[in-house]
């Protein structure tokens, strides 16, 4: 039996690389990929939770979560399609124009 | 039946000032009219029904609903018809009546013909309520609409600076007055626990059982009678509240002889018979009422003697007559005061209206310097004028001899320096009788003042001016003699009529017949006194009045300034406020203060908002980094 803390190690690892993506990349198609890393890891997460408690409801949540992240790409890629007919880029620091 | 009084009036006054921009003149003009007249009409029928009606079920008592109910504070909305307010309604719609007709006739070709009748109904309804009320509160309501209505009418032609300033300064200075009224209120509910007249003054007896405690039971009637005074001064223009009504006489003339002779400014003398119960416990407030009457019967006809205005000289006279009324109140006489309100009533309102046809003849010119043989013009007009003059001088057998007389003879008998105020009122009388017929004779006798280049066409008024004088005269004729002292062979009815109302103080048979005969005879002479100075004056030596007024010139100029009481109130009241107002509540509190936070507010939230706005970056991953430390900042923050 792994330990549940491998798992979370590997979460917060998870999550972080999510993180650090999101900031370092420009590429709006990578951050997008930043998000769903981070969601993964949330998860993941949930699922050791699940299996430590023997709880089920960790693992609807995962379902949940699951649904609203597929709901997310259809949206977020539809944007990076509209974005890039409009801009020619996907790079997001080029669509700075809503701001004070 | 007794509702129907006051709401007639109400209804023409709804009708014309909700439709009356639509409506033709002559429809306008039956409305105002025809609801007075119906009016007038519902009221001597149940003045009749009520003399018929033996004494033990007087008065009569209507409530209709109750009005206000707090806890253990009951105020009904109820009507009362005694002696004294049924004397009320008929003079209140009579007069109300024939000055309607006159207005018909006078206001013609004004703008606003709509309004002024709404306004004149509107008036009546408030007046009618005000008489009628069974108890305080009530009374109050009519109280201040009278006031309000009277503002409205002086301010008439409102675009005239002068007419908008007299109808604030009547408005202002009543309020001072009023003020004294909700508190006289006020303390009669904390004494009595009621506010209803009968409830009241069948209590009175018991005033030790209810006395409020720093002021023992005569000390709390007494506070009462002044308060109530301080109300009846401000609305009778009594001194030293009386400076609006001479400017109230910016309003159109008819307004002046309905509102500001006849019947509002009697509402004072009105309150103070209704209250003659309460002022007989307390002599003080009665002495003071005595004493301001008295000083003011002689302080404004002083001031009548040099106006040059034919309005304004009526209207000091008013003050003055009205000094007599509260004269005769403070002496106990209440009947003598309604009898003399009542002729008051006939002959003011006819010399206000004879002026006001002058007035309408000569195209707007008030100035007595300015007229002189208008008799041969206005024949009908200086016949009416004549009489009304008479009448107010005092010359018998005119209205004005027996009431006045009442008056003198009831101050006369009265205890408290009784000989020293009828001294007063004997001299205000030949005051009187002089300023009047200075009046007539410059207005009406001698040759014309003024060119054919000033006046275009002198004329004398119509028929529908003209009537309400005739029959105004031929009141101001016989009213008298409703009141004949025994003296005189007659058994003063309006005496024992009102008697039972008023609650009379003393008996009147002090003095003997013989002192009675000879007052009379004094005051007649002063009167007759006063007419022979007169004619002397103006008649036989016209350049006396003038070398005269040289001579005591300090004297007269105080006089013709109205001994500057304007002035002192201008810079005593009006200027400390107005200097008050502009320079800390404007300048310091309102712009420097509130404006100051207001401001200050506005410009902290744009200050910050300037700073933070550059939060937003418009780069998503900015956004992000706020997100990420909020985060960390709440899990922080859980962690600790």
């Amino acid at each position: 039996m792994i330990p549940a803390s491998w798992f979370l190690i590997l979460s917060a690892v998870l999550f972080l690389i999510g993180v650090l993506g999101f900031f370092l990349k420009r590429n709006i198609i990578a951050l997008l990929l930043s998000v769903e890393i981070m969601l993964n890891a949330v998860n993941l997460t949930f699922v050791v939770f699940s299996n430590q408690h023997r709880q089920i409801s960790g693992q609807i949540f995962v379902f949940f979560v699951l649904v609203v992240a597929a709901a997310e790409a259809a949206v977020g890629l539809a944007l990076v399609i509209a974005m890039f007919r409009n801009r020619e880029s996907l790079n997001v620091d080029r669509s700075n124009l809503l701001k004070w | 039946m007794l509702w129907l009084i006051p709401i007639l009036p109400l209804l023409g006054a709804a009708l014309n000032g909700v439709f009356g921009k639509r409506l033709s003149k002559t429809l306008i003009t039956s409305i105002a009219v025809g609801s007075v007249a119906l009016s007038f009409l519902v009221a001597v029928r149940e003045f009749l029904t009520m003399l018929s009606l033996p004494e033990s079920q007087l008065p009569i008592l209507t409530d209709y609903f109750t009005w206000i109910q707090a806890g253990r504070f009951q105020a009904q909305f109820g009507f009362m018809l005694d002696h004294l307010s049924g004397l009320m309604i008929l003079i209140v719609t009579g007069v109300g009546f024939l000055i309607h007709v006159y207005s018909a006739g006078y206001m013609a070709r004004e703008e606003g013909f709509y309004r002024y009748f709404a306004y004149l109904n509107l008036f009546v309804f408030f007046m009618l309520t005000l008489v009628l009320a069974d108890n305080y509160l009530l009374m109050f309501v009519g109280w201040e609409g009278v006031g309000l209505c009277s503002y409205l009418l002086i301010g008439f032609w409102f675009t005239r600076k002068s007419a908008a300033d007299a109808g604030k300064k009547a408005f202002i200075v009543n309020r001072v007055g009023d003020f004294g009224f909700i508190l006289a209120i006020m303390l009669i509910y904390w004494t009595f626990e009621r506010i209803d007249f009968q409830g009241v003054f069948s209590r009175l007896g018991e005033a030790s059982d209810f006395a409020v405690e720093p002021l023992g039971s005569v000390g709390v009637l007494t506070a009462i009678g002044l308060l109530l005074f301080l109300g009846a001064a401000g609305k009778s223009a009594q001194f030293p509240l009386y400076v609006w009504l001479p400017d109230a006489m910016e309003g159109p003339t008819p307004v002046s002889a309905l509102i500001h002779a006849a019947t509002m400014v009697t509402a004072g003398v009105y309150m103070v018979a209704r209250s003659a119960a309460i002022y007989n416990h307390a002599p003080g407030a009665l002495l003071v009422v005595a004493v301001v009457g008295a000083f003011t019967a002689i302080f404004a006809a002083s001031i009548g003697l040099v106006q040059t205005d034919i309005k304004r000289v009526l209207a000091y006279s008013t003050v003055s007559q009205l000094g007599y009324m509260f004269l005769a109140c403070g002496a106990g006489a209440y009947a003598a005061a309604m009898f003399h309100l009542m002729t008051h009533a006939f002959f003011k309102a006819l010399l206000f209206l004879a002026a006001g046809s002058v007035i309408h003849g000569m195209g707007g010119i008030q100035d007595i310097r300015k007229m002189g043989g208008l008799r041969r013009v206005m024949p009908w007009t200086h016949k009416t004028f004549l009489v009304g003059t008479l009448a107010i001088a005092g010359i018998p057998p005119l209205a004005g001899f027996f009431s006045k007389d009442a008056a003198l003879w009831a101050a006369w008998n009265d205890a408290n320096y009784g000989k020293l105020l009828w001294l007063v009122g004997v001299i205000a009388a030949s005051f009187t009788s002089f300023y009047m017929f200075r009046l007539l004779i410059l207005t009406f006798y001698g040759s014309p003042c003024y060119t054919e280049q000033d006046v275009h066409h002198v004329h004398e008024s119509p028929n529908s001016i003209l009537i309400p004088l005739i029959v105004l005269a031929a009141c101001s004729i016989v009213a008298g003699f409703a009141g004949v002292p025994p003296v005189l062979g007659g058994d003063n009815h309006i005496q024992q009529f009102l008697t039972p109302a008023a609650h009379e103080a003393k008996s009147e048979s002090l003095g003997t017949t013989a002192v009675e005969l000879t007052l009379m005879a004094i005051s007649t002479g002063a009167a007759l006194a006063g007419a022979g100075l007169a004619y002397l004056f103006y008649v036989v030596r016209p350049a006396l009045p003038e070398r005269l007024s040289v001579q005591a010139h300090s004297m007269y100029s105080i006089m013709l300034n109205k001994y500057y009481v304007d002035e002192i109130y201008d810079s005593v009241v009006v200027w400390p406020v107005v200097r008050m107002s502009g320079e800390f509540l404007w300048k310091f509190v309102d712009a420097f203060m509130i404006d100051g936070a207001v401001n200050g507010i506005g410009r902290l939230v744009r200050g910050s908002g300037a700073g933070l706005r550059h939060m937003q970056s418009g780069y998503v991953r900015t956004y992000a980094g706020w997100i990420l430390l909020g985060g960390v900042l709440v899990i922080a923050w859980f962690l600790k």
